[in-house]
């Protein structure tokens, strides 16, 4: 493996340059002022929303009572949707990294029949886009009786080709060979010596496959959208999505429903929350992992 | 590797290991142990890719008719789709943004994870999390937002515009939709690859740069001749992945079609027309085989980008 060198700063400390930090400034603004305006919007009733500036205040302060509509709204369907994005994201997430980092400890570690064809598996399964499969896999769920069931958006949330690759490139560097032959010396089964050993060693690739993985069932749209059609089981993005349907009128009646507006707005901004912190809190992990990860094969 | 261990088949049944256990005596070659810890990922797979791709492929050879039922038509579908007006405006729909989008954004991405990676930015983490945040943000969330951002109703774009007496044109019209969903792509994905360059850019000894300016190289010269040629794997990977996501485009498109359903049509991406010959035509059969024939274009494509770097990679 190659050197790593610590974050922050490599070499010895240089000018730094104005005209950079300037540019770069730009593509930050770039990034964050929609996001500014997504909040700035939150804070507004639907009034204000068309006839106030963008990037400032409206009249009034009306964050709480929007964050209260859209959590009571229809019963508190927005929860609901809330706790099936979670039950989505960790069981799927989770799910999908400890299954991705087992397989590609397999193939990092193990010299088996058949390894490197499904090595190769692997690689050509990165190529499949999800969506692709989206229309056949409701089919086959649908024969199967498990559409509009969670199992139907759980299931193809666990296979992650990319995961297994990354894991398997990770899994090389950091998991040494010698260190597998002591453990069996020591007598220490092999399920045992991946779970107490090994398991912590990958932990930094395990924590970026696992965050890869929630972005991925967090954000889902197009397979929840197809394999159900029960409101009870939405996820949030689809839920959302329903909530701007009503709100343009492009949902059935033609009538829009204006008083919409701020609740799509608020209940976005809720739903950006949980991953966007779950990336601050894990930052140092998952970025060693990618580092890894990004070695070339 | 590791010392070379039979496999279990081969190994000799040995009757007395029972009665005197050996503290290395095995159950089983180590190497069977990879089936085991594959095992997991190999049933999901099956569910969630083989077995949709295989009947996926079953169904696209078949018909329903009113007179006959569902019969076998061979590739019937597949010459119907190739044929099919609606299909291929889609997919030169999406091969024009996938010219023009994807260079722009990793062409932003690349600039950006060499001023961050390159020691002269002030406040390199800021920049680092900022520009990454967006990646984190659902389509639905980003395409939502972005709408209404371009839209006439409370449009901050046109608000600005008129408060700088700018002439802003209409970003969700006719003209304007392919380059504003370009737009939102590019907001989402511009700091996720980013990060992948920049975690490359890591991964390169301190002591290349070292040499380099013993050399009298300056900076450039450094990003030029030691950053470009180690990013490049990492650079057809993110090729590769934002070719897949733009010839399956979906999520931007149909959120973006609430709000201007005149511009986005139902067949506006070769993916919304599969996606409704199905659910809105109840084609199964030919949404199957459009699915298929834009799962094997997507596949050719990564396959043949990738397979150009590595052979670039190789003459090095």
């Amino acid at each position: 493996m190659s050197v790593k060198t610590p974050v922050g700063g490599r070499g010895r400390a240089r000018r730094s340059s104005t005209a950079l930090t300037v540019a770069m400034g730009l593509m930050l603004l770039y990034a964050l002022l929609p996001l500014i305006w997504l909040l700035l919007s939150a804070t507004k009733d639907s009034n204000s929303l068309s006839t106030s500036f963008g990037l400032w205040f409206g009249h009034g302060f009306h964050l709480f009572d929007n964050v209260w509509n859209v959590l009571t709204y229809d019963g508190g369907i927005y929860l609901r949707w809330f706790a099936n994005t979670l039950l989505y994201a960790v069981v799927g997430a989770g799910g999908a990294a400890f299954i991705s980092t087992a397989g590609g400890y397999a193939l990092a570690k193990y010299r088996f029949r058949g390894r490197n064809a499904l090595a190769a598996v692997v690689l050509g399964a990165i190529a499949i886009p999800g969506t692709a499969l989206a229309v056949p896999t409701y089919l086959l769920f649908s024969k199967l009786g498990i559409i509009d069931t969670p199992w139907a958006v759980l299931l193809p949330s666990l296979v992650s080709p990319f995961g297994v690759y990354l894991m398997r490139v990770y899994a090389i560097g950091a998991v040494p060979d010698s260190m597998l032959e002591a453990a069996r010396i020591d007598g220490s089964g092999e399920i045992r010596t991946f779970f107490t050993i090994s398991l912590r060693l990958l932990a930094p690739g395990f924590v970026t496959v696992l965050l890869f993985s929630l972005v991925a069932t967090w954000n889902n749209y197009f397979l929840p959208l197809i394999v159900l059609s029960d409101p009870q089981w939405f996820p949030l993005t689809v839920g959302l999505n329903q909530w701007n349907a009503l709100a343009t009128g492009a949902a059935g009646s033609g009538a829009t429903t204006t008083g919409f507006y701020p609740l799509v707005v608020t209940g976005s901004v809720l739903a950006i929350i949980p991953l966007v912190v779950a990336f601050l809190f894990l930052q140092r992990f998952w970025q060693s992992g990618l580092a890894a990860g990004s070695v070339k094969e | 590797m590791s010392t070379t261990h039979p496999p279990a088949q081969s190994t000799p049944a040995r009757p007395t290991s029972r009665s005197r256990p050996a503290p290395r005596a095995r159950r089983l070659g180590h190497g069977s142990f990879g089936y085991v810890f594959f095992a997991p990922f190999l049933v999901v797979f099956a569910i969630g890719i083989a077995a949709p791709l295989g009947y996926a492929a079953y169904l696209s050879f078949f018909q329903d008719r009113l007179v006959g039922g569902n019969v076998f038509v061979g590739f019937d579908n597949y010459t119907r789709a190739l044929g099919d007006e609606l299909f291929r405006a889609g997919l030169w729909r999406v091969t024009l943004f996938l010219l023009v989008q994807v260079p722009v954004m990793l062409a932003l991405a690349l600039l950006a994870a060499l001023a961050i990676d390159s020691g002269r930015l002030r406040w390199p983490a800021l920049f680092r999390i900022g520009i990454f945040v967006p990646y984190a943000v659902p389509a639905v969330v980003a395409s939502l937002m972005w709408g209404y951002l371009y839209g006439d109703r409370f449009g901050l774009i046109r608000q600005v515009g008129d408060a700088l007496h700018v002439d802003v044109p209409r970003l969700l019209s006719e003209s304007w939709m392919l380059a504003s969903i370009g737009n939102v792509v590019t907001w989402e994905f511009v700091g996720y690859n980013m990060l992948i360059l920049y975690a490359a850019l890591r991964t390169v000894p301190q002591e290349l740069y070292e040499a380099a300016e013993v050399d009298g190289a300056g900076e450039l010269r450094k990003a030029w001749s030691i950053k470009l040629p180690a990013l490049r794997p990492a650079l057809a990977l993110a090729t590769v992945f934002s070719i897949i996501g733009t010839f399956q485009l979906f999520n931007e498109p149909n959120v973006m079609q609430s709000l201007a359903p005149d511009v986005i049509s139902t067949s506006y991406t070769p993916n919304m027309y599969a996606f409704n010959l199905a659910f809105n035509g109840q084609q199964f059969n030919y949404s199957a085989a459009v699915a298929v024939v834009l799962g094997g274009v997507t596949a050719v494509v990564a396959y043949a980008v990738q397979a150009r770097s590595m052979r670039k990679e190789q003459s090095l």
